[in-house]
Parts: C-alpha cells; sequence; structure tokens
C-alpha cells in the first residue's frame, strides 16, 4: 500500500467534510474492498476515513411497504435479519451468498453500493428491486445511481447512509458462484412489484450490472421461466475475462434468469 | 504515527504503527505472534483469521487501526501455554485434521466461531458450507471437516 492518513470521524456530518477538504481521501467502512484495492497499489488515497464506528448507521427497520437498511449494515446483518428474511427474503439471500463467513462479518451494504464492483451481488438486488439509495444529500434511485465499472453517481463528498428496498411481491435472486471468490461470474435478480418488473444481471456486463429489457417485456404477460425460454441476449458489451468469454456470459444470463423465476 | 490500543489474548498491547499495518503484520511482526498465517494475501483462503471482539475476521484484509480498542483472540490464545490444549485443537489433532499444518490456525479460528455461532450440533454439509472461506491445500477437507464436528462436541460445557 501506499502511505495514507488515517481518520476516524464520528459522525457523517464529520467524514463529509473531511472528504470535502481532500478530493483524494476515501472512505473505508469494512475495508474489503478498498484494501484489496490498495494492497495492489491501484488506489493511491490520501487519506483512510473510516466510518466503520459511526453509530446508528447499521440499522434495519421496516417501513411501511419498504425495508430501511443503514449503509453499515455488515451483509451478516442482513443475512441474519428476521425483518428482511421474512418480509423480503431474496434479499437476505442475496446477502448471505456474498463471499465467505468471515467477509459476510465484515462488508457492508453501503461498501458494497459506492464501489460498484461489475461481479458484485448488493447492485443487483438494489438495481433489481429498484431501491433508493439514501445519502448525506439526497435520494439516488436506483436506475440513476450506477453509472459503469465502479462508477456511481456519488459525488466526491457524498456518502450513502441507508438504502430503501421496496418489497415485492416476487423476488429471487441466483448466482453462477465462482468457486474461489465466491463472485458472481453471472448473477440475475428478478423481481414483481406491481406492474413494475425487473430482471438485472450483475457479473456479465462490460459496465457493470444492467436490466434487460427483452426479458422483462415478455414476462409482462406472465412471470415465469416459460415466457423467457429459449431467449437469449446478444454478446455484445458482455465482460470477457480467464473465467468466462462474453458468449458463455450472455448465455448465463438467459439460465440464472429462468433460475431465478422458478425461485421467486 | 498513530498509536493503536488492543488487547490481544487477554493482554493489553500499545503501540505506534503506520497507518498501514495490517492487523495481520501487526500480530506477527509487532507481537511476534506467528500462528496467525498469512496465505493469499486476498482475503480468500482464511489462514489469517483470527477473532476480533468475537467475531471471525480476515486479518489481512483488516487494518490494525481498524481493531483499535478491541479485544482480539488468535490461535495462541484458545488454549493456556501449559495446560491443554483447547476441545477444538484436540479434536484436530485426534481425527489427523491436518496435514502441513499451514491452514490449521485459520480453520480452527473459523471452527471455534462456527461453534459459537451455531452451536454443538454441526452436520456435514453445514460445516463445508461454512469452511467457504477457509482453503486447504493438502487434506481434501475430509478429516478437517470430521475434526470440527468433533471439536463442536467437546466443546459442549467446556470453556471455549
Amino acid at each position: 500500500m501506499y502511505e495514507f492518513k488515517y481518520q476516524r470521524p464520528t459522525s457523517v456530518r464529520q467524514a463529509v467534510n473531511m472528504l470535502a477538504k481532500d478530493p483524494e481521501a476515501k472512505l473505508l467502512a469494512g475495508g474489503h474492498s478498498i484494501l484489496p484495492v490498495m494492497k495492489l497499489r491501484l488506489a493511491k488515497p490520501t487519506q483512510i476515513v473510516d466510518i466503520g464506528r459511526i453509530e446508528g448507521l447499521n440499522t434495519i427497520e421496516l417501513r411501511g411497504r419498504s425495508i430501511v437498511i443503514g449503509a453499515l449494515a455488515r451483509h451478516v446483518e442482513v443475512a441474519n435479519s428476521e425483518t428482511v428474511k421474512t418480509a423480503l427474503p431474496a434479499l437476505a439471500k442475496v446477502a448471505a451468498e456474498i463471499g465467505d463467513p468471515a467477509v459476510r462479518h465484515r462488508g457492508t451494504l453501503g461498501g458494497s453500493l459506492a464501489n460498484n464492483d461489475p461481479n458484485a451481488d448488493y447492485p443487483a438486488a438494489v438495481l433489481g428491486l429498484g431501491a433508493t439509495i439514501i445519502t448525506s444529500k439526497r435520494r439516488i434511485a436506483a436506475d440513476d445511481f450506477f453509472k459503469g465499472l465502479f462508477e456511481t453517481a456519488l459525488e466526491p463528498d457524498e456518502i450513502i447512509t441507508k438504502v430503501s428496498f421496496p418489497l415485492a411481491r416476487k423476488a429471487a435472486y441466483q448466482k453462477f458462484r465462482h468457486p474461489a471468490s465466491g463472485f458472481a461470474l453471472v448473477g440475475v435478480f428478478v423481481s414483481k412489484r406491481g406492474s413494475d418488473i425487473r430482471v438485472v444481471a450483475t457479473g456479465a456486463g462490460s459496465n457493470g450490472v444492467f436490466r434487460v429489457p427483452s426479458f422483462e417485456e415478455a414476462l409482462k404477460k406472465r412471470f415465469s421461466p416459460k415466457s423467457i425460454e429459449g431467449m437469449t441476449i446478444p454478446a455484445d458489451g458482455m465482460n470477457t475475462d480467464i473465467h468466462g468469454s462474453a458468449e458463455y456470459r450472455a448465455h448465463l444470463v438467459g439460465v440464472m434468469a429462468r433460475r431465478a423465476l422458478a425461485a421467486a | 504515527m498513530p498509536a493503536v490500543s488492543l488487547t490481544v489474548n487477554g493482554k493489553a498491547v500499545t503501540a505506534d504503527v503506520d497507518p498501514r499495518t495490517l492487523l495481520v503484520q501487526f500480530l506477527r511482526e509487532n507481537l511476534r505472534l506467528t500462528g496467525t498465517h498469512v496465505g493469499c494475501d486476498t482475503s480468500q483462503c482464511g489462514a489469517c483469521v483470527v477473532h476480533v471482539d468475537g467475531i471471525a475476521t480476515k486479518a489481512c484484509t483488516t487494518l490494525a487501526l481498524q481493531a483499535d480498542g478491541g479485544s482480539v483472540l488468535t490461535i495462541e490464545g484458545l488454549a493456556a501455554p501449559d495446560g491443554p490444549l483447547h476441545p477444538m485443537q484436540e479434536a484436530f489433532r485426534e481425527n489427523h485434521g491436518l496435514q502441513c499444518g499451514f491452514c490449521t490456525p485459520g480453520m480452527v479460528m473459523t471452527a471455534v466461531d462456527m461453534v459459537n455461532r451455531l452451536g454443538n450440533e454441526l452436520d456435514e454439509q453445514t460445516i463445508r458450507h461454512e469452511l467457504d472461506g477457509n482453503l486447504c491445500r493438502c487434506t481434501g477437507y475430509h478429516n478437517i471437516v470430521k475434526s470440527i464436528a468433533a471439536g463442536a462436541k467437546a466443546m459442549k460445557g467446556a470453556t471455549a
């Protein structure tokens, strides 16, 4: 790692001020995304602003027809939450399948979203449920939040504080898991909430998480794997690496979407 | 340099550290507790698992400063230096749950965390699932799984 200064603010406002004063400062919550990147010297923050201990940011609450989860909620807390397991089991399952037990003990919801790794699981659930990201400044719809590879709508001095997930009548997530890292080689989240039907793929696109409009259209009549039987998506824009070609990933999007629909 | 204060295996320690110091580095290099290993250094293999405030944590992906003020338990702290082995260590010995032994400290710390969270009756499927973040390149896991099942039972009633 390159050298950095370590800070530990006790409030969101303090943290925002630290970010505003230094554009090269980076946030650390659980550290399971930023530290690996720093160890590879792919990032060179001047300051690490450790928000991991700011109080009140790891709550999980049912509010009307939504579950509101604090940005510092660890994956294990979301996975084990009775509220989430009862009201939105697909989201609990997403959290339960991230990384491994020790990683889930440290990694946070806000950290995963702010990082927007193209293979991460949470972005699929957030976009797949049409959630709202609540920050220190504003509310951002999931459709406007993810901007590409490791890019989000967040401004340099903006901090995610909560995410509001609307409850869906039907929802499920299925992923083809990379056996070593646990990342999604391809993961698909499907949901149906009134007339809002969403099919979202993570791990597949070279530009990060994306919706699959052709599948969503086909599911309007009937929310069932049969409605997209035999359908595929083009390999253009799919990610290619040593783990799988663009064609393979495009194929997996259809397979995982059908599995998710069968589970929803 | 900022100071870090920890309780490690029940003993209070304080040191000035470069903020870059990883928890695993701090344990191994500052405190000479070399039972915690660095395997992959990418939070995948689990050789570095320790308990931070009672929770299994990969010490290669945690800054020492993140644990400041907290309590860390390493493999060295599981059993008293001159006393008998911890029941989970004894189960690994009894069931030959290791070959080269490099992954073993992380395996044992993960296993104890597993029991703390899930109780003393662990079936094979649960153990294998929970071992997701611990890699062993020698054993094929069979005896590790047996060891953990036996150790979990043995921990019942024992002070863990």
